[in-house]
């Protein structure tokens, strides 16, 4: 598709860009595909002008973990609706997870996932590929020809590489392409068949549990063979107190090790599931509060390196299943941004600038993109925020193809105005 | 025996005992007070349900809760549909939801269901306009079980009052243990569960209950002793290394039994290993009241079927 360029000015917006330590009201001026200029009261004409006195203007929101069920589920999402989902929720550039059916785990495939998104034309997709051959953990995939066809990172995402031979080759093997292995921790052999965590909670429910034993031994393992191989290593949604107890030490230690949490694993614990509402049921499991404190507590120390949803479509039909066959994942993209002002800015955890950096900047370093920041010749991946508006979450309106949210009706504030990619409005909040 | 007090009963679910309160159990129990000599009647039957339709929906295995619904059913005069499916999870086909409610669709009044899924008749009674009646779930709760071990052990005893009541053997997979905690430490009884570390479910401290993991330790305090079946169906791996040695700390033998005291009432959910939870002498002595459990389970199905549907005839 041709497009004519255009110009976009943005006007008196607060300019949040971590990577440059700019937090400063000023003008943007978008031409084409890129800034072309940051300054206070810039008069030069546009196509565009946006108002955004008294709002938030920052990079384009990076979700490193996103689940778009394309190929092989379109009836839960497909990459065109989740890439409006994404649009909507301010996210400029997503990773999506390669444990799609058929697995994302040659080359090929990685190229459909993109071609997908170019014709979506929404959000800018990314993916990442299987570690093994079929999601099998046995036979490391061709992350070779996955890499270069642009694939981000490696992951078996939905389980871990439980063999740990296994996964000590494909981290060797990655060091050789400098990408980054992405692991859901969880030993198998300790989860067992738990849905929930395991505590007094899942006792009363008659639920098998899951401890969090089982991330943990994964997360501490997977950063013994970091150490081993110098690899970059990136721990998923980690959810329990003692993982950021492990994260802690491994960044003490100069390791090259990363890691992400979820807006659920800082909002919900293993209470809500009292009424076997399957909404709830996700991998890791909600923990406790005592977790999310440990979580909010390494967010403000820094040790989160990325904010990311683990959006997982479901169909309702799926999630109607008794609460032991239901699948695991929520939907969340459309709502992420004000769920985390929740969590952390209204709890006092951090502040804007430093919010965004975990939302920007960081996820890029993590898959190794030059994204996430807003200089003059930066691509023009622009998000406006209005930081304090009201509204509340209603599933039912989602870009998404699934409903399958916790957070229906809930109260919340802080609402994407506008979302720009590479300079063109591709989402517009409709009042 | 305790007074009977005057509730209005509201619940048109049964689901599990863990939410009822004291009053609300005791009312259960001298409703089935009033159904128990119905059995030595010479015409059993009485019309209270008569044009109402119950169906069983047994997911799992079971001889007992299903026969012992189903005569509930009949002597209270209602049409009883046998709705049996061996399977576990029903995500590929037909789904939970849509079974019932393509049964709900030809006009039943009362669902009881037993599932391997814990949570699998709440999410029913979510969704269709029956009752329901939970029959057992997974290791959640089986609440009619609970009912008749309170029901017996107040028969003998008039009271759970400061009763010491032991429950031994598996209690992480044990729907009955979790229906039966609720019971009676609801009815005012000192419940203490004793098995090995690896058969105690996560974060059993915080039940209001004591642990032991040596029987000879409580046994001899005991009012009341549960023997629950082991469950091989349930278990995985091996939580102990073999059933002589779980014979050997946990089973109720005859030498257990001489330590114990001279009136304890001995009791098993059925069905029984003989030999491994409990020998036989033991489980057929003078202290089991294994039978009137059985004999009991009728009147509490009958009281329980008779007041969720009138619940439900208030509510509609």
């Amino acid at each position: 598709m041709k497009t004519i360029p255009q110009k976009t000015l943005i006007k008196n917006g607060r300019l949040i860009d971590p990577k440059n330590n700019v937090d400063q009201v000023t003008d943007l001026l978008i031409d084409d595909f890129q800034v072309t200029k940051i300054a206070k009261n810039i008069t030069e004409s546009a196509d565009h002008t946006i108002d955004a006195s008294g709002k938030i203007v920052a990079p384009g929101l990076i979700d490193i973990h996103v689940h778009f069920r394309e190929p092989g589920d379109e009836e839960e999402e497909t990459i065109a609706s989740g890439s409006a989902a994404a649009v909507a929720g301010g996210y400029t550039s997503v990773v999506c997870m390669p444990n799609t059916n058929p697995p994302i785990d040659e080359a090929t495939a990685v190229e459909y996932v993109h071609r997908m998104g170019r014709q979506a034309r929404k959000t800018f997709i990314h993916v990442m590929g299987a570690i093994t051959k079929d999601r099998a953990g046995q036979e490391l995939s061709e992350m070779g020809l996955m890499s270069q066809a642009g694939a981000v990172g490696f992951t078996d995402d939905g389980c871990g590489v439980q063999d740990t031979a296994v996964m000590l080759r494909a981290m060797k093997y990655a060091s050789m392409l400098n990408q980054v292995v992405s692991q859901h921790c969880e030993d198998r052999s300790l989860a067992g068949n738990g849905v929930m965590n395991a505590g007094y909670n899942a006792t009363v429910l008659g639920l098998p549990g899951i401890d969090p034993l089982a991330e943990e031994m994964m997360l501490w393992r997977d950063i013994q063979l970091a150490k081993k191989t110098g690899t970059r290593y990136h721990a998923q949604h980690i959810s329990t107190a003692g993982a950021v107890k492990i994260i802690r030490q491994a960044k003490s230690e100069g390791l090259p090790v990363t890691c992400e949490v979820t807006p659920h694993h800082l909002l919900l614990t293993e209470e809500a599931i009292a009424d076997y509402n399957t909404n709830f049921k996700v991998n890791p499991p909600l923990r406790t509060p005592k977790d999310i404190e440990a979580l909010k507590q390494a967010v403000h120390d820094g040790l989160i390196d990325a904010l990311a949803t683990d959006h997982a479509p479901h169909l309702q039909s799926e999630k109607e299943l008794e609460f032991l066959a239901a699948p695991c994942g929520m939907v969340g993209i459309e709502c992420a941004l004000p769920l985390y002002r929740k969590a952390l800015i209204d709890a006092g955890v951090c502040d804007w600038p430093q919010m965004l950096s975990m939302l920007t900047w960081r996820p890029a370093h993590i898959i190794n993109v030059e994204k996430g920041s807003l200089a003059v010749g930066d691509r023009a991946d622009v998000v406006v925020i209005d930081p304090d508006a009201p509204w509340i979450i209603d599933a039912t309106k989602f870009y998404s193809k699934s409903r399958n949210c916790p957070y229906q009706g809930w109260a919340v504030k802080g609402k994407v105005l506008y979302t720009l990619v590479a300079g063109e409005i591709r989402f517009e909040a409709k009042d | 025996m305790s007074k009977s007090k005057k509730i209005q009963w509201t619940r048109k679910h049964l689901i599990g005992l863990s939410d009822l309160s004291r009053e609300e159990i005791e009312f259960i129990l001298d409703t089935a007070k009033g159904f128990e000599e119905f059995s030595t009647r010479s015409i059993k039957k009485v019309p209270t349900l008569r044009g109402k339709v119950i169906v069983n929906m047994f997911f799992e295995d079971s001889t007992r809760t299903r026969n012992s619904f189903t005569l509930a059913a009949s002597r209270l005069s209602a049409d009883v549909i046998e709705f049996t499916k061996k399977s576990s999870s029903v995500s590929k086909g037909e789904t939970l939801i849509d079974t019932a409610r393509n049964l709900e669709a030809m006009g039943i009044d009362i669902v009881v269901i037993r599932h391997s899924a814990g949570g699998a008749p709440k999410l029913l009674s979510r969704s269709i306009n029956a009752c329901v009646v939970n029959a057992g779930d997974g290791f959640h709760e089986h609440p009619t079980q609970g009912l008749l071990d309170v029901y017996t052990i107040r028969q003998v005893r008039g009271s759970l009052d400061g009763l010491k009541i032991g429950i031994v053997g598996d209690i992480a997979h044990s729907r009955v243990a979790r229906s039966d905690i609720y019971a009676m430490t609801k009815l005012g009884a000192e419940v203490t569960l004793i098995g090995p570390p690896t058969l105690m479910p996560a974060s059993v401290r915080d039940l209001p209950v004591k642990v032991s993991y040596s029987l000879d330790d409580v046994i001899e305090e005991l009012d009341v002793i549960n023997m629950l079946r082991i469950q091989f169906e349930r278990l995985g791996g091996n939580p102990f290394p073999s059933v002589r040695e779980y014979s050997h700390y946990f089973g109720l033998t005859v030498d257990r039994m001489k330590r114990a005291k001279p009136d304890i009432i001995v009791m098993h959910p059925g069905p029984m290993n003989r030999g491994l939870e409990i020998e036989s002498e033991v489980a057929d002595g003078p202290n089991s009241v294994i039978l009137e459990q059985v004999a009991n389970g009728l009147a509490v199905r009958m009281a329980v079927l008779f007041l969720v549907n009138q619940a439900s005839t208030l509510t509609s």
